[in-house]
């Protein structure tokens, strides 16, 4: 396939391996607060703070934790929407080869910029509300000269066909779906460039469960046939459960566990993951009331605990993790934990086919 | 050192008791109807749904995409967007004084509705961008709200703004009260929207999809307060999601609905263990189940959702039925099977 083109630009960033496609490297992005009439910065939002990982090609690496804790922040520093305020992005384009996002040329970003696309977490808010579907759909493919004219309206029908919706609407404009049916015309848009990285920001959070299985059948089809790779966000931990490669769980502005999706969810070993499995809703009325809560004080980005961001909250935190910030370390072939305790601790995951 | 001292949480809640259903009605809905008269034809987007709201109870509402959950929530408020129209049907609100009022007879712009909107039925969009302001605060916005309602003072409403947001779950509230909403992640924005809708102790709160932007910790706080509130005030709440995980969690009943009309409705626990219409059997199964193997494939249900133009005759889920008998399934009612339990479907009680 044409992805494995040799790479014509920047040397292999470190740590990267052949298989990689992204490799990001202490990523940070903070927003500064302002206050006052003279807009006086007064401190920061670490919204991601440190964040190192790789993406392999063609896998998908599902990308959970609390809300606000920085997942679309890293997202949108992964399409350029936001420079950071430190780090790498390295991607290897199919033409270009290795390029680091941040700094990349103007030239060059064209390129990526088709080559990463994103589904968005708001479909009200991504789609031009004075723009019909076919416009909607068909732009990136015009601006990028792919297609035009009939070419672009049999296009533009086939990605809606993709997507389970009827070709016809495509002279309708977004306010007259629902908001299940915009989440479809925006992973139609994502799709029409056949990119090589979808970022999908809760793709099928605003789908019922049925055409949210065919969607997520869609993108597993499409995976398969294009060769795409993602990088999944979404709360809802059965669906991560279900298309993830490899997961990551960020704790305020870190990763703090990163492992292959079967040993985070039945063998976990960070505390916040354990927490956060522990929380899952269970699809049964006669066992309500059996989520288990996380106690504690919801931290604050701009101000964030010392040591273990999430010691005031962890049930198992001793004396250093307030003082020490434990580092992201390999405990076992490809399952990485920043704990302090995770080599003694024993965790409680899923239970399987429960 | 070992960690024998401390066990691991255990799902160890007892499993609360159903309450019982037939507390007094406080919103009665009946054969609404609201369609959109587009140039290409008409959307018959909601089409005869009827339910009553119980005080204290919570009715959950499931159904696919484009289905006319939304609608049906705009519908009772008077709040459908242009060009849709309320063609048909009454909604029946008892007030807290015990008077009832029929609101779709109100003029949709007047006193008296914008008077029932808030203060006595909230409503929770399911797109919080489009219920906030992007040039306010996200302060202002509340406390001009709480101000509204209950006429408190300036300071009072922003002390009462903090309050509720640290009930939701955000961190450092005064903070998070001078940011704009863009400032804010999605989970934020929607906390904050459920915030101003829980800020007046609505009698009734209508709520759509008000927890899908959230993480599974989060969410479970939200339900919490949710519930707690209703406990302490007998609010009767509306529960529009997909996440039939929340459902199980949180509704009394469910109705379920299918292209604008309702297809099965019956007490939660009855929903999940015997549904009725093969529309609802099908949700269930296309629902992805934690701790199952990966990369199965779900299983959705077969065929394409029908153009909302072209509303296919008969039994409208017909031509994707697995149990569809032709000239069987022409003109199902929608029958009481067993107590409290409805489904419009003709062949209901053979299939399974
Ligand atoms: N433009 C911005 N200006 C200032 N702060 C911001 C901005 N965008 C995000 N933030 C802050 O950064 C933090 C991370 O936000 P982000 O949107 O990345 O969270 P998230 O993990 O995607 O959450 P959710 O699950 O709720 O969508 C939050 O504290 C948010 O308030
Ligand atoms: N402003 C509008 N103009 C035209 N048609 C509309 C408009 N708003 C909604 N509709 C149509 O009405 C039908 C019902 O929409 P509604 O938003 O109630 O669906 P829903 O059940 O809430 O779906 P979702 O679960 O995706 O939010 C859909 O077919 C939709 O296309
Ligand atoms: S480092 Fe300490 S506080 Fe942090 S998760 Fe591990 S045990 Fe808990
Ligand atoms: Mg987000
Ligand atoms: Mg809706």
């Amino acid at each position: 396939m044409a992805m494995n083109a040799p790479a014509t630009g920047g040397p292999n960033p470190p740590g990267s391996s052949e298989d990689d496609l992204l490799v990001a490297r202490d990523l940070k992005k903070w927003f500064p607060i302002r206050k006052g009439f003279w807009s006086r910065v007064v401190g920061h939002v670490k919204a991601v703070d440190g964040v190192s990982f790789n993406v392999r090609r063609g896998e998908t690496l599902g990308l959970v934790g609390e809300s606000g804790c920085g997942k679309t922040t890293t997202s949108r520093l992964v399409l350029r929407a936001y420079d950071p305020t430190g780090g790498t992005i390295h991607f290897k384009d199919r033409k270009l080869g290795w390029i680091d996002i941040p700094t990349a040329r103007r030239s060059e970003l064209r390129d990526i910029r088709r080559n990463v696309q994103m589904i968005f977490q708001d479909p009200y808010g991504s789609l031009n509300p004075r723009m019909t579907l076919r416009e909607i759909i068909g732009e990136p493919l015009l601006v990028n000269g792919i297609a035009s004219g009939s070419a672009l309206q049999d296009r533009v029908a086939e990605l809606l066909r993709l997507v389970g919706l009827h070709p016809e609407y495509m002279s309708r404009y977004p306010h007259a779906f629902s908001g299940g049916q915009r989440q479809r015309v925006g992973i139609a848009r994502a799709l029409a460039l056949e990119p090589q990285l979808v970022v999908c920001d809760e793709p099928v959070s605003a789908l019922d469960v049925s055409i949210q299985a065919q969607t997520l059948n869609l993108l597993e089809d499409l995976q398969g046939r294009l060769g795409l790779t993602y990088i999944f966000v979404a709360h809802d931990l059965s669906v991560v459960q279900h298309v993830s490669t490899r997961v990551a769980v960020m704790y305020v502005g870190r990763i703090v566990e990163l492992a292959p999706t079967a040993d985070l969810f039945f063998a976990p070993r960070h505390p916040y993951t354990e927490a956060l499995l522990s929380a899952v809703p269970t699809p049964d009325p006669d066992h309500r009331g059996t989520r288990i809560f996380l106690a504690g004080e919801v931290p604050d980005a701009s101000n964030p605990p010392t040591g273990c961001h999430f010691h005031p909250r962890c049930r198992y935190a001793v004396e250093a993790c307030r003082t020490t910030v434990p580092p992201l370390v390999e405990l076992a072939p490809g399952h990485q934990v920043a704990c302090h305790r995770a080599t003694e601790l024993s965790l409680a995951g899923v239970v399987p086919g429960s | 050192m070992t960690t024998e001292l401390i066990d691991p949480p255990a799902r160890t809640g007892s499993a609360e008791a159903p309450r019982p259903l037939d507390t007094p009605v406080v919103l009665d809905v009946k054969d609404l109807r609201t369609h959109f008269l587009m140039p290409g034809g008409t959307v018959r987007a909601v089409d005869g749904v009827s339910y009553t709201l119980h005080r204290g109870r919570t009715l959950g509402i499931v159904g696919e995409s484009g289905c006319g959950k939304s609608v049906t929530a705009q519908s009772v408020l008077g709040i459908v967007p242009r060009p849709g129209r309320n063609v048909g049907g009454t909604v029946t609100l008892t007030r807290r004084d015990g008077t009832n009022l029929e609101l779709t007879s109100l003029d949709p712009r007047g006193k008296v509705i914008r008077s029932v909107r808030g203060n006595e039925i909230a409503y929770i969009f399911q797109e919080p961008m489009s219920a906030l302001s992007p040039i306010h605060t996200i302060g202002h916005q509340i406390t001009e709200v709480i101000r509204l309602h209950t006429g408190a003072k300036r300071d009072e409403a922003r002390f009462r703004a903090e309050t509720v947001m640290r009930q939701v779950g955000l961190p450092r509230p005064d903070a998070v009260l001078d940011r704009y909403p863009h400032q804010l992640s999605g989970g934020m924005r929607q906390r904050a929207v459920i915030g101003i809708a829980l800020a007046c102790n609505p009698g009734i709160l209508i709520a759509d999809e008000p927890t899908t932007a959230l993480d599974v910790t989060t969410e479970a706080v939200i339900l919490d307060l949710v519930r707690s509130l209703q406990k302490e005030g007998g609010m009767a709440i509306q529960f529009i999601t997909h996440n039939l995980g929340v459902i199980a969690e949180i509704a009394d009943e469910v109705v379920v609905m299918y292209m604008g009309r309702q297809v099965e409705r019956a007490p939660v626990s009855q929903l999940f263990h015997a549904p009725q219409h093969p529309y609802t059997q099908a949700l269930l199964r296309s629902m992805p189940r934690l701790g199952h193997r990966a990369h199965e494939r779900l299983e959705a249900i077969q065929g394409m959702v029908p153009d909302p133009y072209d509303v296919p005759p008969g039994c409208a889920f017909h031509t994707r039925c697995r149990h569809y008998v032709p000239g069987t399934c022409d003109s199902p009612e929608y029958l009481e099977v067993s107590p409290r339990h409805w489904v419009r479907c003709s062949r209901a009680g053979e299939v399974a």
